[in-house]
């Protein structure tokens, strides 16, 4: 069978549409759009203004289309509905309340929700559309301490917390998108690990896009008081529509002295068909900040999804002795475009990243990293590590490397490596001659360029990141 | 066990072998003897399957089965195995990941249940001192970082691991200290027997006095010029490969044949 026919076999497992009776406000934004979201969702007057204060930055700022590696038509952004919600009776109080079509959505996904169903050691909020429709083991976390919510619970419950970090790591004029998303994100989860607690289990948000007209908008906040300890996880999916959608996200995290995030996605939005028609325009603003000594802020991601990736998860290394790690896979196959990176900013004393980054580029795709190191003056002792790999399978794709290095002081350490491999027939022929089909054998090669990233996901993500792998790059070479 | 008839191959356009015969029956061990550039190789990756190289003519019979028409993969879990003259690296895949999912590849062809990462590793200690390997190299990435005798060990031990039928040794000795070479041959030798046959393809005598075959066959040009036993091989390392020239023996030779 020839590559293309073998690539037209695979299919997008997470392609179906729930059908399911939606509250929607009409396409468009201006003020009243981001009234009328508040008013929908019932928020108090701090958040109307924080909102509009962002719209109106967002009104000045133009859409970054040049410095990326990205070619895409122009998004029409009075086209999209800006608020979109599952119609429910009543308010849940509780998960069985929760409309049954939806958990039956969250369940093909390899989510479920339901009480006798959860996953063991996974709390998780599940965000549909504009909304997150269930949280689990909300009661067992507050034993702890610990909050874990909708954004939407959060204002209402803790308004307190979220007016002194919202916008504290990514301000609402930071860039295009994230002034977008500010002005009218609907939802979202937010974690808060008080002093000393270490989160007893693992917690994740899954998001999932079903309207084809709809953008996501979410926000996620985290917060890790002094010597606490949270790892985190974040999915994605979305139906295949051939219309593209836009997905523009914000991720603020906030380390304080002695804690620790972890922070891992794997990212499988719809990425279009094999020509680059429909998949999810993904424009996402990840920043972590370490504000306290010794604090510690982890990315691990594993890019697979959307037609086009933009996103950036860095760190602000503010605390002395504070850590940044970056641990990124991007695969692209057929016409996805990915460019994706990392900053780490060294403003403390003795601070320390590390950047590891795989792209794997394949089918016709463009596959870019964009990291940026910089070390301001009074960052004394910095260290900086990143190595730069990039793997291509066939001859029509493209792996760039833009590394930005700004170095203000001497007495730091910033190293950069580099590589470009390709899958070569013999090492696949080698492995095919043991026995192991021309698949597994591709699939074990890319697990093998990526085991310095798998390694830092926790043990069920890294088997989904091995498989989607696999799945993604099923007979893209031959 | 496999019946090569009138076998042509080509790599880019160029024809290499041009008519090459050969019967192997089950417990023999025959030895393709050559020149540089005689086709031997060629001969050892066409039976594997290799994608860069095209059979123009003739059919290769495996157990009853047409070979050519199988994949690389296929013919392995049938039961061929090649050991590599130059072994591939695989980074950031261990040894023993790597053999456990072609040993459970192989098992499941043959219905039978596979075995979980603990089993396995009892089995690999095992099998591991046909070789006299150490078991730090099982944790290592595929070849990588390995000296040139630890990597022809480390096909040796696969080929402890997956048990082949038949066994095809591409220029085994290439490389090897005189210590390695014994403790190679004397693995490959152990894991021989009654049912199982060898090709063992090599450019000087002094792997087969350690690895002793039943036929010797010499290419030359692409075609067997000669062929016999295991005196074959002495007097071409007396003699030389010119001597062949020399006497030119045609197709099949003048020697006994092996059929």
């Amino acid at each position: 069978m020839s590559t293309a026919e073998l690539l037209g076999k695979q299919e997008y497992k997470y392609g179906f549409i729930t059908d399911i009776e939606s509250d929607m406000i009409p396409r468009g934004l201006d003020e009243d759009t981001i009234r009328l979201i508040v008013e929908k969702k019932n928020e108090p007057e701090w958040m109307l203004q924080f909102r509009l204060k962002a719209y109106r930055q967002w009104l000045t700022l133009t859409e970054p289309k040049h410095w990326p590696n990205l070619v895409y038509p122009e998004v029409n952004y009075q086209g999209i509905i800006y608020y979109s919600a599952p119609k429910q009776r009543v308010k849940k109080a509780s998960l069985d309340e929760v409309d049954p079509e939806l958990i039956r959505t969250f369940e093909k996904l390899g989510i479920p929700l339901t009480e006798q169903k959860q996953l063991a050691g996974v709390a998780v909020d599940a965000v549909f559309d504009s909304v997150s429709v269930a949280t689990t083991y909300k009661e067992k976390l507050k034993k702890h301490g610990v909050i874990f919510c909708s954004f939407t619970e959060a204002i209402r419950e803790y308004p307190d917390l979220v007016k002194k970090y919202l916008g504290s790591v990514v301000p609402t004029n930071d860039n295009y998108f994230a002034a977008l998303n500010s002005a009218v994100f609907s939802d979202g989860s937010f974690c808060f690990i008080p002093k000393g607690v270490h989160c007893p289990m693992e917690l994740s948000t899954y998001f999932r896009i079903n309207n084809s007209e709809s953008g996501q908008f979410e926000r996620t906040l985290i917060v890790a008081e002094e010597g606490s300890y949270v790892s985190y996880l974040e999915g994605c999916t979305a139906p295949k529509f051939d219309k593209n959608q836009l997905h523009a996200a914000v991720v603020e995290l906030v380390a304080l002295d002695d804690a620790q995030i972890k922070y891992s996605t794997v990212q499988n939005w719809y990425a279009g068909d094999e020509e680059g028609r429909g998949g999810i325009y993904n424009f996402v603003t990840k920043r972590g900040k370490c504000a306290g000594r010794n604090s510690k802020i982890s990315w691990t991601q594993v890019e697979t999804g959307s037609a086009i990736t933009w996103k950036y998860p860095s760190c602000i290394l503010l605390g002395d002795n504070s850590i940044g790690e970056f641990y990124s896979v991007a695969l692209t196959n057929h016409a996805q475009q990915a460019d994706t990176g990392t900053k780490m900013i060294h403003l403390g004393k003795n601070t320390r990243s590390t950047i590891i980054s795989k792209g794997i580029a394949a089918g016709k795709s463009n596959n870019s990293y964009r990291g940026l190191v910089k070390v301001m003056p009074k960052a004394e002792g910095a260290r900086n590590y990143t190595q730069c790999d990039s793997m291509l399978i066939g001859s029509n794709c493209g792996a760039h490397t833009f590394p930005y290095i700004e170095v203000m002081n001497n007495s730091s350490r910033v190293e950069h490596e580099a590589s470009t491999s390709k899958i070569s027939e013999e090492q696949l022929f080698y492995l095919q001659q043991r026995g192991i089909s021309q698949e597994d054998a591709v699939s074990l090669i890319i697990n093998g360029f990526c085991k310095d990233v798998f390694l830092q996901l926790p043990m069920e993500f890294a088997v989904e990141a091995q498989r989607l792998l696999g799945l993604k790059l099923e007979g893209s070479v031959g | 066990m496999l019946e090569i008839r009138d076998l042509y191959a080509s790599v880019d356009g160029n024809e290499i072998l041009k008519g090459i015969n050969l019967h192997v029956k089950k417990g023999e061990i025959h030895a393709i003897m050559g020149p540089n550039g005689s086709g031997k190789s060629t001969l050892a990756k066409v039976l594997a399957g290799h994608p860069a190289y095209e059979v123009t003519r003739g059919e290769v019979i495996y157990e009853g089965k047409n070979l050519l028409e199988m994949s690389p993969d296929e013919r392995a879990r049938e039961g061929v195995f090649m050991a590599f003259q130059y072994p591939i690296e695989v980074p950031g895949v261990s040894n023993a990941q790597f053999l456990r999912l072609a040993y459970n590849e192989k098992r499941r062809h043959l219905g039978e249940e596979e075995l979980d990462p603990l089993e396995f590793k009892d089995l690999l200690k095992q099998r591991a001192k046909v070789v006299e390997m150490d078991a730090s190299l099982m944790n290592r990435s595929v070849n990588e970082g390995f000296s040139g005798g630890e990597k022809k060990r480390n096909e040796i031990l696969q080929m402890a691991v997956l048990e082949p039928r038949l066994s095809i040794l591409d220029e085994t000795d290439s490389g090897l200290d005189i210590d390695a070479l014994r403790i190679v041959a004397n693995g490959v030798n152990q894991l021989h027997g009654p049912n199982t046959a060898m090709l063992v393809v090599t450019h000087y005598q002094r792997l087969l006095n350690y690895i002793v075959p039943d036929f010797v066959h010499v290419l030359s040009q692409g075609r067997i010029v000669r062929e016999g036993g295991k005196e074959l091989a002495l007097e071409l390392e007396q003699k030389g490969y010119d001597w062949l020239k020399a006497s030119n023996g045609g197709p099949n030779g003048l020697g006994v044949t092996a059929n």
